[in-house]
This record gives C-alpha cells, sequence and structure tokens, in this order.
C-alpha cells in the first residue's frame, strides 16, 4: 500500500498537484495499480531480451541537414503568454 | 444515403449518382440533429466542410478524382488539424490550435476526402469508454446510457449512428476495436509503423497506432492504402511497399488456417458474447477456414505488462504540458515557485485518469525500480510477441472476441480502474506485439452488438482485410443500424 507520503513525493516528481482531499482515493487506486503489475515479479526471464521495436528494426537515421524553418510566430500563437517573442515563466532567480 | 458504406458512396460519387456537397449537407444536417444526444463530436467544421466538398465536386469534374473525393469522415480530436482546434478531450489542450496537420489528415485530405468534424474521446486516449474526456462522456447510439467503448469513442459512436462514412482512431491497448465491437462497427488497428504517428499527438509511442472505424472491411482497406507508407516525420515509420488493400480483398477466398487461443474463452468472457464468437468462428468454417486451438503462453500478462509500459512512456511523453509553450496553464501564475507553478497547471489540466497514468508511470520508472518493472515488463512484451510468432508458424489468422463483454452502462466502471483496464484483455497483445488486428460485428447480445477480433502477422493487413471481407460478405452484422439513426 502506498503511504500519503509516497503520494506526495510522487506528485512531486511527476509536477502533479492533487489536492489534501484526493490523496486517500489516489493512494487506493494506485495501490491496486501496482499491485496488479506486480504479477509482473514472480514471471522468470532470464535469458529474455526486453523488446526494443515490435518488429525489430533498428533505429533510422536521416541526414544531418536543416529541414525546418523558422515558425515561432505560429507556434507562439498557442502559448499562454509571450512578449516581443519570448514565453514568459514565473520569476525563477531573485 | 447515410447508410451506404464508403465503397458504395465512393461508386455513387463516380457515377454522379450525388454530389459531395449533397453528402457533406445530407451528413452535416444529421451531425446537427444527432451529434448532441450522443456528446460525439468536440468540434463541428461545418464550413470547412462544405468548401472541401465544393473543391472536391470541382476536382472530380476536372477529371483529377480520387476513390475517396467527396467521401464524408470524421477524425478523432487526437490528430493535429491545422487551423482547428485539436483538445485530445483534455482541458490541457482545450485552447490548442494545431499548426500543422498530422500526416494521416493531411493524405486523407489530398485524397479529396471532406472532414465534418473532430470527434470526442478519453482524454489523452486513456480509457476503455470514452467517459474521462473533459467535453463529458460519449454515448452507445444503441442505448444512450450506455458507454460506446473507448477512447475511439467518438468516431466510433458517428460511424454507428451513421453520422460519417467513416472516422479516424488510435488504438494503444485496444482503442479503435473495442469502440468498434461495442458500437457495433468495424474497426481497424494496422501493424505498427504502418500508418505514420506523425501530428498524432503522443500516449505510449511504442505502442501508438492510427487506424480506421468504418462500416465494412472494403471501406476499411480503401481508407488504409491511403494512409499506410512511409513518413521520414515519424521515426518508426516503415519503410514498405503499400499493397493495393482494396483490390486485395476482392480476391477468391482461399483455404486458410485461423488459430482460436482457448484462453480467450476463459471465465473472464461473457457467456454469450462467448456464444456470438463461437458462431462466428463456425462461419468462417463453413466459408473453408480450418480452424486450430493456439496456445498463447504469456497472453494472460499482457494486463499488468502494458500497465507498466503505457503509463512509463505516457509519464514522459506527457512531461511536453508545462503551461509555457502551449496549453493550459495555471490561472495565478506569478503565485509561488516554478515547482508550484507547473504542479498546478497540470493539476488543473489533466483530469483523474491522466494524472492517474502519470503517478504510475512516474512510479514504475523512479530510482531503483525501472529494471524490476519497465525492463521486466519489456521482456515479458518479447514474450507475448513470441508466442504470437510461434502461433503464426501454424495458422494464418488468429480469432476471439473483441471485448469481454458488451457495452456496459455510463458510471459502472470509472471508479474501479482495474475494472476498467480489463476491458482491453483481448485487444492489448496486439499491440504490445505490434500486429494487425481488426474488430468485425458478428452478433449481438441482450439487443447489443458484439465484436469478432482477427489478428494477422505484421504487415499481412491484405489477408487480414480479405477474410474479414469474406465474412462480412456472408453475414449483415455490419449493415444494422440502431433504429433511431437508420
Amino acid at each position: 500500500m502506498l503511504t500519503p507520503e509516497d503520494i506526495r513525493r510522487l506528485c512531486r516528481l511527476a509536477r502533479v498537484e492533487i489536492t489534501a482531499g484526493e490523496i486517500a482515493d489516489v493512494s487506493a487506486k494506485l495501490s491496486s495499480i501496482v499491485a496488479l503489475v506486480d504479477q509482473l515479479q514472480a514471471v522468470d526471464t532470464k535469458g529474455v531480451t526486453p523488446m526494443a521495436h515490435p518488429l525489430d528494426r533498428a533505429q533510422r537515421l536521416r541526414e544531418d541537414r536543416v529541414t525546418e524553418t523558422d515558425r515561432h510566430e505560429l507556434y507562439q500563437r498557442n502559448a499562454p503568454l509571450v512578449e516581443r517573442d519570448l514565453y514568459l515563466v514565473p520569476k525563477v532567480i531573485e | 444515403m447515410h447508410s451506404r458504406t464508403l465503397t458504395e458512396l465512393a461508386a455513387d460519387l463516380a457515377a454522379r449518382r450525388v454530389s459531395a456537397t449533397e453528402l457533406a449537407k445530407h451528413f452535416l444536417a444529421r451531425i446537427e440533429r444527432f451529434a448532441g444526444g450522443l456528446n460525439a463530436f468536440v468540434t463541428v467544421t461545418a464550413e470547412q466542410a462544405l468548401a472541401q466538398a465544393a473543391a472536391a465536386d470541382k476536382r472530380r469534374a476536372q477529371g483529377r478524382a480520387t476513390p475517396l473525393t467527396g467521401i464524408p469522415i470524421v477524425h478523432k480530436d487526437i490528430f493535429c488539424t491545422a487551423g482547428v482546434k485539436t483538445s485530445c478531450g483534455s482541458r490541457m489542450l482545450d485552447d490548442f490550435v494545431a499548426p500543422y496537420d498530422a500526416t494521416v489528415v493531411e493524405r486523407l485530405a489530398s485524397a479529396g476526402t471532406v472532414m465534418l468534424g473532430k470527434t470526442n474521446m478519453d482524454e489523452f486516449a486513456m480509457g476503455s469508454s470514452s467517459e474521462t474526456s473533459c467535453y463529458g462522456p460519449v454515448r452507445n447510439p444503441w442505448n444512450r446510457a450506455l458507454v460506446p467503448g473507448g477512447s475511439s469513442g467518438g468516431s466510433a459512436a458517428a460511424v454507428s449512428a451513421r453520422l460519417a462514412t467513416a472516422g479516424t482512431g488510435t488504438d494503444t491497448g485496444g482503442s479503435i476495436r473495442q469502440p468498434a465491437a461495442l458500437s457495433g462497427v468495424t474497426g481497424l488497428k494496422p501493424t505498427y509503423g504502418r500508418v505514420s504517428r506523425y501530428g498524432m499527438i503522443a500516449f505510449a509511442s511504442s505502442l501508438d497506432h492510427g487506424g480506421v472505424l468504418t462500416q465494412t472491411a472494403a471501406d476499411a482497406a480503401l481508407l488504409l492504402e491511403t494512409i499506410a507508407g512511409f513518413d521520414e516525420r515519424d521515426s518508426t515509420s516503415l519503410d514498405e511497399p503499400v499493397p493495393s488493400y482494396s483490390k486485395a480483398v476482392e480476391e477468391p477466398w482461399e483455404k486458410i488456417k485461423i488459430g482460436v487461443p482457448e484462453s480467450f474463452f476463459d471465465e473472464g468472457l461473457d457467456a454469450d458474447v462467448a456464444a456470438a464468437v463461437r458462431a462466428a468462428l463456425a462461419e468462417l468454417e463453413k466459408l473453408g477456414a480450418k480452424l486450430k486451438s493456439v496456445k498463447l503462453d504469456y497472453i494472460h500478462l499482457s494486463v499488468p505488462a502494458y500497465y507498466v509500459v503505457a503509463p512509463a512512456e505516457a509519464s514522459s511523453n506527457l512531461a511536453r504540458y508545462d503551461g509555457v509553450r502551449f496549453g493550459h496553464r495555471a490561472s495565478d501564475a506569478t503565485r509561488g515557485d516554478l515547482l508550484s507553478f507547473y504542479m498546478r497547471t497540470r493539476g488543473e489540466g489533466f483530469g483523474e485518469e491522466v494524472k492517474r497514468r502519470i503517478l504510475t508511470g512516474t512510479y514504475v520508472l523512479s530510482a531503483g525500480y525501472f529494471d524490476a518493472y519497465y525492463l521486466q515488463a519489456q521482456k515479458i512484451r518479447k514474450l507475448i510477441a513470441d508466442d504470437f510468432a510461434r502461433a503464426f508458424r501454424e495458422v494464418d489468422l488468429v480469432a476471439g472476441p473483441t471485448a469481454p463483454s458488451p457495452a456496459f452502462a455510463i458510471g459502472a466502471k470509472t471508479d474501479d480502474p482495474i475494472q476498467m483496464y480489463l476491458n482491453d484483455i483481448y485487444t492489448i497483445g496486439a499491440d504490445l506485439a505490434g500486429i494487425p488486428a481488426i474488430s468485425l460485428p458478428c452478433g449481438f447480445v441482450r439487443g447489443l452488438p458484439v465484436g469478432l477480433q482477427l489478428m494477422a502477422p505484421a504487415l499481412a493487413e491484405a489477408p487480414l482485410l480479405k477474410a474479414s471481407h469474406h465474412f462480412q460478405r456472408v453475414t449483415d452484422w455490419h449493415r444494422r443500424v440502431p433504429s433511431e439513426y437508420a
């Protein structure tokens, strides 16, 4: 069973806020999922190569040349806050 | 007109019995009348549809039409559509207007299809019931108190109620086939890499497949040959030739061997669904198929393996939603530090199920757990893929049920994630192995549609679609329409 402290730690790692009132429910449901996936631990997989690609293909490489053009204006239309082409974020350095 | 299959409408358009504009107007009127009751759409693109239809008619008049020119379709709201809101069913992307088209969208548009709108879905495709959308649950046209399946439930409901001729979908654990089964339509998930993932909002990259929901396998063949094929913008796209699937389905039936995994018919399967699927297998036998029992030794581990791999990849893919470059941003951005800004942005923007999967992924990837969970799951994934490979040395296709039960009530499983996850018990295997699979309407149980699932070796979509087409020539389950929408 995951403790409330486990849940708070996971939320910090995942950058996801949940309210104090939700912790018990999240903990119960996450614990049931962990119990489900823990079934995997009992399986002997010695010597099995983990699957890297369903069709066993290697990563394709592309030619090293510039294909992207500057489209920041188009892309920044979806940004919540932009000033002089810059994305605005909360103050990080005092 | 709306009950005609895509293949029939293509012939009608070619013979000028109907125009693209007439079709678009007819379907848009149906959407206006019925879509609200089903909550199947996030966005209806009426203006754009009429413009595309006019262009399609012009193109046909100039003699440059393809078989798909003028065919009205819908796109799952996970596919980016330039200039049109692409929400992925999430509050996080409620304001997001895609700056480009997904390859699937672009290829279908180039062929001349007419987009009627974007369909509702489980948030970020995480669900088996289309209930986790921030726009509310999609309803099943066979009974609006029930779910249509998910996550491509909006496309499934739209095709089932004949509000569109076909729809696109995505399948990571069953999200095309399971809603196809529960809504009574045909749903095809091709081989991993067969259809480009470019512009398809990422959930679990090693499992995400683009595909289609249609009335028939022949319709799916026509769409697949248009959307399949190499795309340099998707690093896992397969560089393999695309056969003419629509020609392949018309070839005469060959004597094929179909493997039946008996473990698919155990106590987890609704008895009436089992009977309907057995009857469908008997129908295939009558067509000349030879049935053979096959063993898939590790398939029972597909759900736990999936719930390690998929959430792990999701937690990485969804890290991009930071409230800075696009998407939802915490309402009071100046309060607290950067960590709290990220946490509030993501806490507000993501729904309960998405958060649960991100947290599960974060747990299995956290320090010291990688080998025990992710690596172990990828090993088991290999064992499951080997199971299928072994079976396909003896048989041409593997057949079984698509889903363990018919459609269930809205709200029935929302509080029990494990019960929800088990809806995909028969579909996850094909995603883990990356092999093509299809769900075909094969009967009714308590007035609700049931799906037969056929699976094939990698890149064997042609024989898969051919067998499906021959099954649909001798059955009419796929022609049944819920009476209200007939």
